[in-house]
C-alpha cells in the first residue's frame, strides 16, 4: 500500500529543487527593485500632488484624554493649512511664510495611529507610517519614554519627528536627536518657575515627600523640582517611584501620613495624576497639620484636562503648565476660538503644542522650499518667532528646544465653567528658565549628524 | 523516503515559498510593508516555540514573554558591549533565554495544570517588575534599553569600525538588517525554527511529547520519568521565544520591559488557540493575522473611513462610519474578540480546523498537509494495512 502513488508522490528531488529555486528568485526580486526604489535624494520625497504626515498619539492608556486632544489638534492643523476653515495661528504667527495651499503648494493629508503609551507599540506604529503610507514628519507624545523612543526611531530612518507633549528634560537633554525638534516646555523650567512661587506662597521651611512616575520623565522631573525646592530651603523627605498606570495609589499614600513630610509633590500625569491626587485628597492629607502648617499638593506638570478629570480636588493647587486657553494674546484667542468653534471645547496644552509644531513644522518647510529632513532642520534650528500663544520663541539650535515663557498656575476657587479650573499665577519669564544645553541635567547628550534616510 | 516523510518536505517547501514571497502576496492587504513582515516573522518564531510546548505536551504557559523580553535584551547587551554584527546577539539571545527557561521551567514543572500556568505566570510577573523597576541599570526601566553613541562595542572597536556622529545600525557582515533585508533575515530564521519545530514534532522526542498531552499517568506507569522531556520541551520553548526577542532586536535596537508583560504572554498563547494549537502551520497563521489586525485595523480613523463609504447618501454614511469605527481604530480589540470567540466556539481546533473542513468539502482531505491529519491518515494506513 505504500507503493501506491498519490499524485504528491511523483515530486522528485529534483522537481522539489527547481521550484525551491524559483521561489526564492521570486522572492528576492522585490528586494532589488524595491532598494532603489525612492530614487528621490531623501526618504518619502512626496511625488504626487500630497504630503503626508503622521500623527503617532496614545489614543489608550493613562494619557488616552491627551491623546485625543492631540489628535483634535492635529486635525485642526492639517485643516488650516490646506486653507480651510478660518486658519487660527496661521493669521498670528510672526514671521510666517505659509501660504493656505497646503505645504510647498502640496495638500496635507495625515495618517494616524495608536501609541497604547508603550515604547514598542509606538515604534511599530511610526514604523508603520514611514515605511508604508510614506510620511515627512512624525508627530505626537503625551510619554516622553514613547517620545524619546520614536525620536529615536525618527533618526535612524531619516525623517523629522516634531515632539508633541513630552516634558521630560531627557528628550533635548541626554537623549536629543538631530532630527527631533520640542516646543513644549520640561522638568527643569518647571521647577525654575515654580521655585520662587512656591517661596512666596509656603516660605522656605518645608519638607517634600515626592511620589514619581518611575519613567524618564519622572525621574528628570523630580530631579528637577527638588534641585529648586532644596534652592529655596526647603529639605526632601523621601522620594517613592511608582509604576505608570497603576489606578490604585493608595499603598503609596499611607505612608505619607505617618511621616514628617508636609509637602506632598506629585510628579504624575494624565490619569495617573487624577487618580492619585484625588486619592490623596479622600485620605484627608489636606486637612492635615504637621509640623504646625497646613499639609500642601504640588503638581508641577498640570493640565486642563487633568483638572477637569480631578475635579474639585485641584482647588488651590501650585503647577506649571505650558500654555493655558484663558492667555489673551492674540494667538491664544485665534486658536482657542477655532479649536471651539470646531470641537465644542477650549483646547488643552496637550492640543496647543501639537497644532503649533505642525504649523512651525510647515513653516520651516516653506522657508526651507523643500520636504529634505536636513535643510527642513536647518530652518528651524535658531528660529525665533512670535503669535502662538507664548511670546517671543525661539528653537535653540544647540539642543532643539524651545524657549520661551512659563505659566505657573493653581486650581481656581471658584471655578466660572467647567473649563475654568485654573488660574494664572505668574508669567515667568523666559531668563528665569534658560540654561546651558550641556546644564549637568541636560548633558550626555549629542544631537549627532543629521539623517535624511537616503 | 516514505509517504509521511515526502508530505512533511512539501509541506516544508510550501512553507519556505509562502514566508519568502510574503512581499508579493501580502501587497493587496496593505501589509507589504518590512515592518510589518517582520512582526509575522518574528511572531511566527515565537509562536512555533510556545506550540512546542502546548501544542505538544498540553503544558500552558503563561509566562513566555520572559524568554522573549530576556532575549530582547541579551541582544541589545551584546550590541552595546561587543558588536552590531547581529548574529553574536542573537546567540547570546537563544542561550540568556534558555538558561532563563531552565530555572524557571526546573520549578515550575514540579507542578501540572493550572498550577503551572500560575507558576509561570507569576515568574513572568516578576520579571516584568525586575526589568521595570529593580534592575533598572541593565534595562533602563520604562524609557526601553537603547544604544547610545558611547557604547563601547568592544569586537567593533578591535575590528576597526569607524565611529560616526549617528548611532550604527545592527548588521549582518555589514548589511543593513533594517527594512527589506531585515524581513529577510527573519524570513530565513523563521524557515529554519520552522525546520526544526518540523524534525522535533516528528522525532521520538516529539511522540514522547505528544504521549504526555495524551496521558501523563500513564507514560509514568510504562517506566517513563516524564518530568526531563517536559523540562527540555519548555527550555527549547523559552530559546524560541528568546530567538523572537532576539530578532525584534534585530530589526529595532530597542528593549522595553512591555515585551515582558503578562498581556505580551497571554498574546501568544492566542495567536497559538487562534491559529491551531498541535498544528505547525497554525500558530503561525495566527501570529500574522492579530499582527496584522493590530497594526492595520487599528489605524483607521474616521477621515479614512468617510472615503471608503463615500459612495453612501449622507445620512446613512454617517451612521455607517460611526458603528464601524467602533470597530476599528482603537477598537480593533473589539474585532479581535468577536473572531477569536468565534473560532474557538466554532472551530475549536484554530483555523486550520477551518481549512481541514474547507479541505475536505472539495474531497482533498487525504492530500491535506496539516499535522494531524496526515498523522490521522498515516495512522489509519497503518491499521488498514
Amino acid at each position: 500500500m505504500s507503493n501506491k502513488k498519490t499524485p504528491l508522490s511523483t515530486w522528485t528531488r529534483r522537481d522539489v529543487l527547481k521550484a525551491s529555486a524559483a521561489s526564492t528568485a521570486i522572492a528576492g526580486a522585490p528586494m532589488f527593485f524595491s532598494r532603489h526604489a525612492y530614487g528621490a535624494d531623501f526618504l518619502n520625497a512626496p511625488t504626487g500632488d500630497t504630503v503626508t504626515l503622521g500623527f503617532n498619539v496614545p489614543q489608550s492608556g493613562p494619557y488616552a484624554d491627551e491623546g485625543a486632544d492631540e489628535l483634535r489638534a492635529f486635525e485642526l492643523a492639517v485643516e488650516h493649512l490646506n486653507g480651510e476653515g478660518d486658519g487660527g495661528m496661521m493669521n498670528t504667527l510672526q514671521p510666517s511664510a505659509l501660504k493656505g495651499n497646503g505645504i510647498l503648494g502640496k495638500k496635507v493629508a495625515y495618517v494616524t495611529g495608536d501609541t497604547q503609551t508603550k515604547s514598542d507599540a509606538a515604534r511599530a506604529s511610526a514604523k508603520r507610517m514611514i515605511e508604508k503610507d510614506g510620511v515627512v514628519m512624525v508627530s505626537g507624545g503625551s510619554s516622553s519614554g514613547v517620545a524619546i523612543a520614536v525620536q529615536g526611531l525618527c533618526q535612524e530612518a531619516g525623517v523629522i519627528f516634531m515632539a508633541g507633549l513630552t516634558h521630560s528634560n531627557d528628550t533635548t537633554g541626554k537623549d536629543r536627536k538631530a532630527n527631533g525638534f520640542r516646543h513644549f516646555f520640561n522638568g527643569y523650567m518647571s521647577g525654575a518657575a515654580l521655585g520662587p512661587v512656591l517661596e512666596k506662597a509656603y516660605g522656605t521651611d518645608r519638607r517634600a515627600y515626592h511620589l514619581t512616575a518611575d519613567y524618564t520623565w519622572g525621574w528628570t522631573q523630580e530631579a528637577s523640582v527638588q534641585a529648586s525646592t532644596e534652592a529655596i530651603g526647603w529639605s526632601t523627605e523621601q522620594k517613592v517611584l511608582t509604576p505608570v498606570g497603576a489606578g490604585d495609589f493608595s499603598q503609596y499614600i499611607t505612608p505619607i501620613l505617618n511621616s514628617e513630610a508636609d509637602t506632598l509633590i506629585l510628579n504624575h500625569y494624565g490619569k495617573d495624576m487624577i487618580n492619585s491626587l484625588t486619592q490623596a485628597v479622600q485620605f484627608g492629607l489636606r486637612d492635615k497639620q504637621v509640623n504646625g502648617k497646613d499639609f500642601q499638593i504640588i503638581v508641577p506638570l498640570y493640565s486642563r484636562l487633568m483638572a477637569q478629570g480631578a475635579g474639585d480636588n485641584v482647588k488651590g493647587i501650585y503647577g506649571s503648565t505650558n500654555w493655558h486657553w484663558s492667555l489673551e494674546d492674540e494667538g491664544s484667542k485665534a486658536f482657542v476660538k477655532s479649536f471651539g468653534a470646531k470641537f465644542g471645547n477650549p483646547p488643552s496644552q496637550a492640543a496647543h503644542t501639537c497644532y503649533v509644531q505642525t504649523l512651525l513644522y510647515a513653516d520651516a518647510a516653506e522657508r526651507a522650499g523643500t520636504f529634505e529632513p536636513c535643510q527642513l532642520g536647518k530652518a528651524l534650528e535658531g528660529h525665533k518667532f512670535d503669535g502662538m500663544g507664548n511670546g517671543p520663541t525661539e528653537y535653540r539650535a544647540e539642543d532643539h528646544q524651545c524657549f520661551k515663557d512659563v505659566l505657573v498656575v493653581k486650581g481656581k476657587d471658584n471655578p466660572s465653567s467647567q473649563f475654568d479650573l485654573l488660574e494664572i499665577v505668574e508669567i515667568t519669564p523666559r531668563a528665569q528658565v534658560e540654561y546651558a544645553h550641556d546644564h549637568e541635567m541636560f548633558a550626555g547628550g549629542d544631537l549627532g549628524s543629521c539623517n535624511n534616510g537616503a | 523516503m516514505n509517504k509521511s516523510g515526502l508530505s512533511d518536505w512539501v509541506l516544508f517547501f510550501c512553507f519556505a515559498a509562502a514566508v519568502l514571497t510574503m512581499p508579493l502576496w501580502l501587497a493587496p492587504f496593505g501589509a507589504n510593508y518590512p515592518d510589518l513582515m517582520q512582526k509575522f516573522a518574528i511572531f511566527g518564531v515565537f509562536a512555533i516555540g510556545f506550540n512546542i510546548l502546548f501544542g505538544l505536551t498540553g503544558y500552558l504557559s503563561f509566562g513566555h514573554a520572559a524568554f522573549l523580553g530576556a532575549g530582547s535584551y541579551a541582544a541589545i547587551w551584546s550590541y552595546k558591549a561587543l558588536t552590531m554584527n547581529v548574529l553574536p546577539a542573537i546567540i547570546f539571545a537563544v542561550i540568556v533565554a534558555g538558561i532563563f527557561a531552565l530555572l524557571i521551567g526546573f520549578v515550575s514543572l514540579r507542578r501540572s495544570g493550572i498550577y503551572f500556568s500560575i507558576l509561570t505566570l507569576a515568574f513572568a510577573q516578576m520579571s516584568y517588575n525586575l526589568a521595570y523597576s529593580v534592575l533598572t541599570p541593565i534595562t533602563n526601566g520604562e524609557t526601553g534599553l537603547q544604544l547610545t553613541l558611547s557604547d563601547p562595542r568592544v569586537l567593533d572597536a578591535m575590528a576597526g569600525v569607524a565611529v560616526t556622529s549617528s548611532l550604527p545600525n545592527p548588521n549582518i557582515f555589514g548589511i543593513k538588517t533594517s527594512g527589506l533585508p531585515g524581513f529577510y533575515f527573519c524570513a530565513v530564521v523563521l524557515i529554519i525554527g520552522f525546520f526544526i519545530a518540523l524534525r522535533i514534532t516528528r522525532s521520538p522526542f516529539g511522540m514522547m511529547l505528544k504521549a504526555i498531552k495524551s496521558n501523563q499517568t500513564r507514560m509514568a506507569y510504562t517506566g517513563f520519568n516524564t518530568r526531563p522531556y517536559l523540562l527540555w520541551a519548555f527550555v527549547i520553548s523559552g530559546m524560541y521565544a528568546g530567538l523572537a526577542g532576539g530578532l525584534m532586536a534585530v530589526t529595532d535596537p530597542l528593549a522595553g520591559a512591555e515585551r515582558m508583560q503578562w498581556t505580551a504572554s497571554g498574546e501568544v498563547v492566542l495567536m497559538t488557540i487562534l491559529g491551531g494549537a498541535g498544528t505547525l502551520v497554525g500558530p503561525v497563521i495566527g501570529a500574522a493575522l492579530i499582527k496584522y489586525f493590530e497594526n492595520i485595523f487599528s489605524a483607521f480613523n474616521k477621515f479614512e473611513l468617510q472615503q471608503v463609504f463615500s459612495f453612501l447618501p449622507e445620512g446613512i454614511q454617517d451612521v455607517v462610519v460611526s458603528v464601524v469605527s467602533m470597530f476599528v481604530g482603537k477598537g480593533w480589540h473589539l474585532t479581535l474578540g468577536l473572531i477569536f470567540m468565534i473560532v474557538v466556539i466554532f472551530l475549536p481546533g484554530g483555523i486550520m480546523e477551518g481549512v481541514r473542513r474547507i479541505a475536505r468539502v472539495f474531497g482533498l482531505g487525504k492530500k491535506k498537509i496539516t499535522e494531524p491529519a496526515s498523522v490521522a491518515n498515516s495512522q489509519q494506513g497503518q491499521v488498514n494495512g
